[in-house]
C-alpha cells in the first residue's frame, strides 16, 4: 500500500523530486550561449520586438513544475480533511 | 412497445414516434395559451441582435462577416434561455415524474422534447434570418436551400445536446447557470460550422463548396450526438 | 500497481531530471533559437491532456453502462488530469508565442482547440461540484460529451484556421529533436500515472469516509 498516508513521506518525496531537477535544470540554463537574448529574424513573420528568449523559457519550466507541486499539495490537503473526518468519526463512534 | 393485460388481450401500442409526438402536442398545447415562451424567446433574439452591433457596426456598416456571427450567436443565447424556460415549466408543474413512470419508451420522451425546441428555434430564425439580412445588408438569401440546410442542421445539433443537458440538469440546484456552463463548449463546433457555413454563402459570390462541406460536417455532429442521446437519456434520468 | 507505486514514483524523478540535460543537448532550432526549448515541455502536456480526456471520456462511458464508484472516480480524477495537463500547454504556448509570433495569442488552431477542451473539461469539474445530488451521473454525461465532441472541435477549428493561414509553430521534428522529445512524452505520461494514482487513492479514501458516514446514520 503505497504509503502517502504520512504527510512526511509526501514531503520527503516532493523534495527528493526537487533536488534531483535543480541541478539539470541549472545545467540547462547554464548552457544557453550569450547573444541568443536576441531574436533572430531568419523568418517570413514580421520582426518581433527585441525580446529575451531565456526568462520566457524559464517561465514555461517553472509554471510546469509549480503547476504540478501545486496539484499534489492540493490532494495532500484533501487526503488531510477526510483522514481528519475519519478519526473524528472513530472518536465519536468510540464515545458513544 | 406492445403490452398485454392480464387477461391476455392486447393493447394496442402507441410506439415510438406515437410518444414522440405526444410529448410535442402537448407542449404545443399548453404553448398555444399563453405564447409566453414563444413572444419572450422572440423578443430577446431581436434585442441580442441590437446589443451586437453596437459591438460590430461602425460608421453604418458591419463589419465583414459580422451578420453571420450575429445570427448564430442570437440563435444560440435564446436557445439556451428557451431551453430552460421549456423545462422550467416541466419542474414548476411537477410533470417530470409524470413523465417519466409513464409506460413509455423514454427516449421517445427525449425526441419530443427535441422537436418542441426545434420548432420554437426554427420560428426564431424565422425571424432573425430577415431581420440580420436588412440591418446589415447581408445577403443571406442568395442561396436560399443552403441557408435553409446550414439552419435546419445547426439547430438540430444544437437542440439536441441542450436539450439532453437541460433535462438532466433539471433536478440541479444550479441549473440556470449550469446549462450555458456546460451547452457552450461542446457545441462550439456546430457554432463555427454555422458562422462559417453563412459567411461561405454571403461571400460574393457564394462559395458553394465551402458551405456544402460543413453542411456536412454538422449533418454528421447531429447524427452522433442525438445518437448519443437517445442512448444516455435513460441512464441519466433514473435515479 | 499498488507495489509498483513507489518505482513508478523513482522513475518519473529520473527521467524528469534527466530530460532538462537532454533537452540542452538537442540542437537549437533555427529561427527560433532558446525560446523553441519550450517545445519540450508544451508539447508532451498534449500527450498526456489528451490521454486524460480519453480516459475520462471512457471511465464515464462505463459508469453510465455499469454504474461502478471505480469508473466515476477514475473519470473524476482524470478530469482533474486533463485540466491540469490542458493548462500547463495553454500557459506555455503563449510564452513560446509572444517570441515566436510577437503577440501572446493569434487563435492558432492547436491552442484553439485545447482551450475549448479545457473548458469542457472545466465544466464537468464545476458540474462534480455545483451539481447537487445526482452529479456523478450528470459529470458522465459531460464527460463521455466531451471525449465524443474531440473530433468535431478538431476539424472544426482545423478547418477555420487553416482557410486564413497561419505558419503553425511546430516543425517537422529531426532525428536529433526526436530523442529529447519522445523522453519528454514518455516522462509525462509517467507523471500522469503518478498523480492519477494519488487522486485515485484521494478518491478511495472520501469514498470510505462517505460509507461510514451513512452507517453512523
Amino acid at each position: 500500500m503505497p504509503c502517502i498516508s504520512r504527510k512526511a513521506d509526501v514531503v520527503k518525496r516532493l523534495l527528493a523530486l526537487a533536488s534531483l531537477v535543480v541541478p539539470g535544470a541549472s545545467r540547462l540554463l547554464a548552457q544557453a550561449p550569450a547573444g541568443q537574448s536576441e531574436f533572430v529574424p531568419a523568418n517570413t513573420l514580421p520582426p518581433a520586438d527585441q525580446l529575451p528568449a531565456a526568462p520566457l523559457l524559464v517561465a514555461a519550466y517553472a509554471f510546469v513544475w509549480l503547476a504540478v507541486l501545486f496539484y499534489v499539495w492540493t490532494i495532500w490537503r484533501r487526503l488531510n480533511k477526510v483522514e481528519g473526518e475519519m478519526r473524528a468519526l472513530e472518536h465519536r463512534s468510540k464515545a458513544s | 412497445m406492445t403490452g398485454r393485460r392480464a387477461d391476455g388481450c392486447r393493447r394496442p401500442s402507441v410506439g415510438f414516434a406515437g410518444v414522440a409526438l405526444l410529448v410535442l402536442r402537448k407542449d404545443l398545447a399548453i404553448e398555444a395559451r399563453t405564447r409566453e415562451i414563444l413572444f419572450t424567446t422572440l423578443f430577446f433574439a431581436v434585442a441580442c441582435v441590437l446589443v451586437f452591433s453596437f459591438a460590430f457596426v461602425r460608421e453604418g456598416r458591419a463589419l465583414e462577416d459580422a451578420a453571420a456571427g450575429i445570427l448564430w450567436i442570437a440563435i444560440a443565447f435564446s436557445g439556451t434561455l428557451a431551453l430552460g424556460r421549456t423545462f422550467e415549466r416541466e419542474r414548476y408543474g411537477d410533470t417530470v415524474k409524470a413523465l417519466l413512470l409513464a409506460p413509455a419508451p423514454r427516449a421517445a420522451i427525449y425526441v419530443g422534447k427535441l422537436l418542441g425546441i426545434v420548432l420554437l428555434l426554427a420560428v426564431a430564425e424565422a425571424l432573425l434570418v430577415p431581420l440580420v439580412s436588412l440591418l446589415f445588408s447581408a445577403p443571406l438569401f442568395a442561396r436560399p436551400a443552403a441557408l435553409v440546410a446550414l439552419l435546419a442542421s445547426g439547430t438540430i445539433g444544437f437542440s439536441a445536446v441542450g436539450t439532453l443537458f437541460a433535462a438532466m440538469l433539471l433536478r440541479a440546484r444550479t441549473r440556470d447557470v449550469l446549462l450555458p456552463i456546460l451547452l457552450y463548449p461542446i457545441t462550439v463546433p456546430v457554432l463555427i460550422a454555422g458562422v462559417r457555413g453563412t459567411s461561405a454563402l454571403t461571400a460574393s459570390p457564394p462559395d458553394m463548396p465551402t458551405a456544402t462541406m460543413w453542411v456536412m460536417l454538422l449533418v454528421f455532429f447531429d447524427v452522433v450526438f442525438v445518437t448519443l442521446a437517445l442512448w444516455t437519456f435513460e441512464p441519466v434520468m433514473t435515479e | 500497481m499498488r507495489k509498483a507505486f513507489p518505482l513508478l514514483v523513482a522513475a518519473t524523478g529520473a527521467m524528469f531530471a534527466a530530460a532538462p540535460a537532454l533537452i540542452a543537448r538537442a540542437p537549437y532550432e533555427s529561427t527560433m533559437g532558446l525560446v523553441q526549448k519550450i517545445f519540450y515541455f508544451h508539447v508532451p502536456s498534449w500527450f498526456a491532456m489528451f490521454v486524460a480526456i480519453g480516459v475520462c471520456g471512457a471511465a464515464s462511458l462505463a459508469y453510465l453502462v455499469r454504474g461502478r464508484p471505480e469508473a466515476d472516480r477514475l473519470a473524476a480524477s482524470s478530469a482533474e488530469l486533463a485540466v491540469l495537463f490542458g493548462l500547463m500547454g495553454l500557459v506555455t504556448g503563449p510564452l513560446w508565442g509572444r517570441k515566436a509570433w510577437g503577440v501572446w495569442w493569434q487563435w492558432d488552431a492547436k491552442l484553439t482547440i485545447a482551450f475549448l477542451l479545457e473548458m469542457t473539461f472545466i465544466a464537468y469539474l464545476l458540474v462534480r461540484k455545483y451539481g447537487g445530488p445526482g452529479s456523478d451521473r450528470l459529470a458522465a454525461v459531460v464527460g463521455l460529451f466531451g471525449l465524443a465532441v474531440t473530433p468535431f472541435v478538431y476539424e472544426a477549428v482545423n478547418i477555420w484556421r487553416t482557410i486564413h493561414p497561419k505558419t503553425s509553430v511546430v516543425p517537422t521534428l529531426p532525428a536529433a529533436m526526436g530523442v529529447p522529445f519522445w523522453f519528454c512524452v514518455a516522462a509525462y505520461l509517467l507523471l500522469y500515472l503518478v498523480l492519477l494514482t494519488l487522486r485515485l487513492e484521494l478518491g478511495r479514501r472520501e469514498a470510505a469516509l462517505d460509507a461510514l458516514y451513512l452507517e453512523e446514520g
